[in-house]
């Protein structure tokens, strides 16, 4: 019966252990001059690129309104049904607004529909990853943490206006 | 009977038929704006054009008789070709506002737009402006700019409603509709345009911005502002009623309903004054307590009088399953006096639906009590001289019977009352049972032409459960938690008023053993004789006709 070659069957060089060892040796020097990757979070902060989602929040525009009108189809879109919209009226122009709008940010999971369905460009993702509370009620994000001043979105909305 | 060839398929038609009837009813829908089944011909939206063969042009399906032997193509290149210049030419001055849009989810435009439309506009001109949110009348907003000028609201009114109020003026793009100088979109009928408008032209100030269609579960009832008993559907979300729409029944209300009945009949549903659990009034105050102790405290109290001293008074808002029980238990404590309190105002009746009489169930409860039903002028005149002593009462305000017991209920040694709402009588009973509203619970009512119709439950109430009740669900309602804020809606803590009749002949020897309304219902069909032969599922959703009764009306009418 012949005898059957294994891959773990070493060969004359590597039985003789040495250049294997120096072999080793060179990988482990190589990567102590290479530039360090790991960050100190969360001393240092990761900032993400424009085509991260992080949280979706509510585009909040220069004259203090949403631009949300409180269509619904984010919610309806929702696979996770995350958001609750309800609408009223207004005396601006677009005469619908969310009279309340949250999101479960334990439901959510960050697929980004809501911002793809969006038909005023009101929801986007943002580069918030950090996810904080103590209890159920905290995770619901009413208007007051939703909003965000339009310039600090203006990355996200510039990238989607170029790949969506 | 003649034929007619639509799409290479022959079908039976009425001669008199016009082409989208015809099709209609062979179940090929053809697109329409202008054309409404209840209304008469305009023909001016064109989106029905059709080839028929042999005819030089195009021509419109909804004002074209069909003939024997004629063949109609609707799905031609050179059909489509007319149907999507329509669709283009409609949308040319339609603003893109589905997103605010109110009529989105249910808009006959933004559907055709997706079936029958190119998809896009090659027109890149400002669009046509147009006053928006004008208040035609009290109960509707029109928006001029999102109006295709169908002219079903104009028709509407000048041929149901039969008030002309509404019309076109100015000409071309600059068209729109308004009322007479002076004048108000006001008549009782007027919010059924908004259902009839194919755009969200027109809109219900009631429900407007309330809630979008898609997230509202849509349950199957009848309407109990009069005894026409209009057919609807309840449109409910986060258990909360938030509209009331009409159903189409040929035999009730066709596919209208009065704005009274839309806008009043739910509001006490989810209101401030509704009655939750039982209460005991011991020595001047009104404590809470356990529906069993409510019960027996209600058994025990009237037992302790004699059966002359003691009436009943049933309720024409009660089903008949709830007068049924009541009867029941009225002949366990062997009371004579049975009646009901009517309510009729006989100023406010039209020849359209309108009734006088304002409640959905007073030929049911006749039909239920029968001969054990004495007259209501005895038993008030009883509580006057002091003869009656104890009342029990279900659904409805002793008050509303004579103004002057007002006075005389205070006095009374026993008053219990089973009640969806606060009233004169819930302040004055000694026990008050809170009671499940019309939308709340299963039964049936009788209208005043003799219509066996059900109401099924469109709110839960504390001890229901909507998926174990086979009640009419959303989206939201399927998936919903305990601990997500958008499905902890109110649940009130109410009985049907069968139910809680049952529970107190429990401390009697004869008990009524009912556990759902369909019980109930199934021992009336076999012992009261106009009703052999019904169960709930041959009534079903139009409602069965009473035949003696439907005979009797005619000859009355």
């Amino acid at each position: 019966m012949a005898v059957k070659k294994r891959a773990k069957d070493l060969n004359i060089l590597e039985k003789l252990y040495i250049p294997e060892i120096v072999k080793g040796m060179t990988l482990t020097l190589k990567n102590m001059f290479r530039p360090r990757v790991t960050m100190e979070y969360p001393e240092q902060k990761f900032e993400p690129p424009a085509s991260y989602r992080g949280r979706p929040v509510l585009v909040q525009e220069q004259d203090a309104g949403e631009r949300c009108v409180a269509c619904g189809l984010c919610s309806r879109v929702c696979p996770a049904l995350a958001i609750e919209v309800q609408a009223n009226e207004t005396d601006r122009e677009k005469e619908r607004f969310p009279e309340k709008f949250e999101i479960n940010m334990l439901r959510c999971i960050f697929c980004g529909f809501c911002e793809e369905v969006c038909p005023e460009e009101a929801i986007v993702m943002s580069k918030d990853y950090e996810l904080v509370y103590t209890n159920r009620e905290d995770a619901i994000y009413g208007k007051d943490k939703l909003l965000v001043p339009v310039e600090q979105l203006q990355d996200r909305i510039d990238y989607l206006r170029n790949f969506k | 009977m003649p034929k007619i060839t639509i799409d290479g398929k022959d079908f039976e038609f009425k001669q008199g038929q016009t082409i989208i009837e015809a099709a209609k009813d062979a179940g090929i829908d053809i697109p329409h704006f202008c054309w409404h089944p209840k209304l008469s011909i305009s023909g001016n939206c064109r989106v029905c054009l059709v080839e028929v063969e042999k005819m030089p042009k195009l021509v419109i399906a909804c004002s074209t008789l069909a003939a024997d032997g004629m063949v109609v193509n609707t799905q031609s290149e050179k059909t489509l070709d007319a149907r999507h210049a329509v669709m283009e030419f409609i949308l040319i001055n339609h603003p893109l506002d589905c997103p605010i849009c109110d009529e989105a989810g249910e808009c006959k435009l933004q559907d055709y737009a997706f079936q029958h439309s190119v998809g896009e506009s090659r027109f890149v001109e400002e669009k046509g402006h147009k006053d928006k949110r004008v208040e035609l009348g009290p109960r509707i907003m029109f928006d001029g700019e999102r109006c295709i000028s169908c002219s079903r609201c104009i028709r509407f009114s000048d041929e149901i409603a039969k008030e002309n109020q509404l019309t076109f003026i100015r000409r071309g793009d600059r068209v729109t509709i308004t009322t007479f100088p002076g004048e108000s979109f006001d008549n009782p009928y007027t919010l059924n345009t908004v259902d009839i408008c194919p755009v969200g032209a027109l809109t219900s100030k009631d429900f407007r911005f309330k809630s979008r269609v898609w997230d509202m579960s849509h349950t199957k009832s009848i309407c109990v502002g009069c005894s026409r008993g209009c057919n609807i559907e309840i449109g409910v979300r986060n258990n909360e009623i938030l509209r009331l729409v009409p159903r189409d029944n040929e035999e009730v209300n066709q596919s209208w309903m009065c704005d009274f009945g839309r806008l009043n009949t739910f509001k006490h549903v989810n209101s401030d004054t509704r009655i939750e659990g039982a209460y005991i009034n011991k020595d001047g105050s009104v404590q809470k307590v356990s529906w069993e102790e409510a019960s027996k405290e209600a058994y025990f109290r009237m037992k302790s009088f004699k059966n002359s001293e003691l009436a009943f008074i049933a309720s024409a808002k009660a089903t008949l399953e709830d007068n049924y029980a009541f009867l029941q238990l009225a002949k366990s404590f062997g009371v004579q006096n049975i009646s009901y309190i009517n309510h009729i105002n006989p100023n406010d009746r039209d020849e359209i639906l309108i009734r006088e009489d304002k409640t959905p169930n007073s030929l049911g409860v006749d039909l239920i009590l029968g001969k054990s039903r004495s007259s209501i002028k005895e038993i008030v005149d009883g509580i006057k001289s002091k003869k009656i002593k104890g009342i029990f009462i279900i659904e409805d305000d002793l008050v509303s019977a004579d103004e002057s017991l007002k006075e005389a209920i205070s006095k009374l040694d026993l008053l219990i009352s089973t009640a969806t709402n606060k009233s004169q009588t819930t302040e004055n009973a000694d026990i008050v049972f809170g009671a499940s509203t019309y939308a709340e619970k299963n039964g049936t009512f009788v209208n005043f032409k003799g219509r066996v119709q059900r109401i099924r439950p469109a709110v839960a109430t504390e001890n229901m459960e909507r998926s174990l009740d086979q009640m009419a669900m959303s989206r939201l309602d399927k998936f919903g938690t305990k601990f997500d804020r958008w499905a902890k809606g109110k649940k009130y803590d109410a009985k049907p008023s069968w139910q809680i009749i049952s529970e107190i002949s429990e401390y009697g020897n004869s008990k009524l053993k009912f556990n759902m309304a369909e019980e109930i219902f199934d021992e009336i069909a076999n012992k009261v004789p106009e009703f052999k032969g019904l169960d709930y599922d041959v009534i079903g959703e139009l409602g069965f006709q009473l035949e003696k009764l439907n005979e009797k009306s005619k000859a009355t009418a």
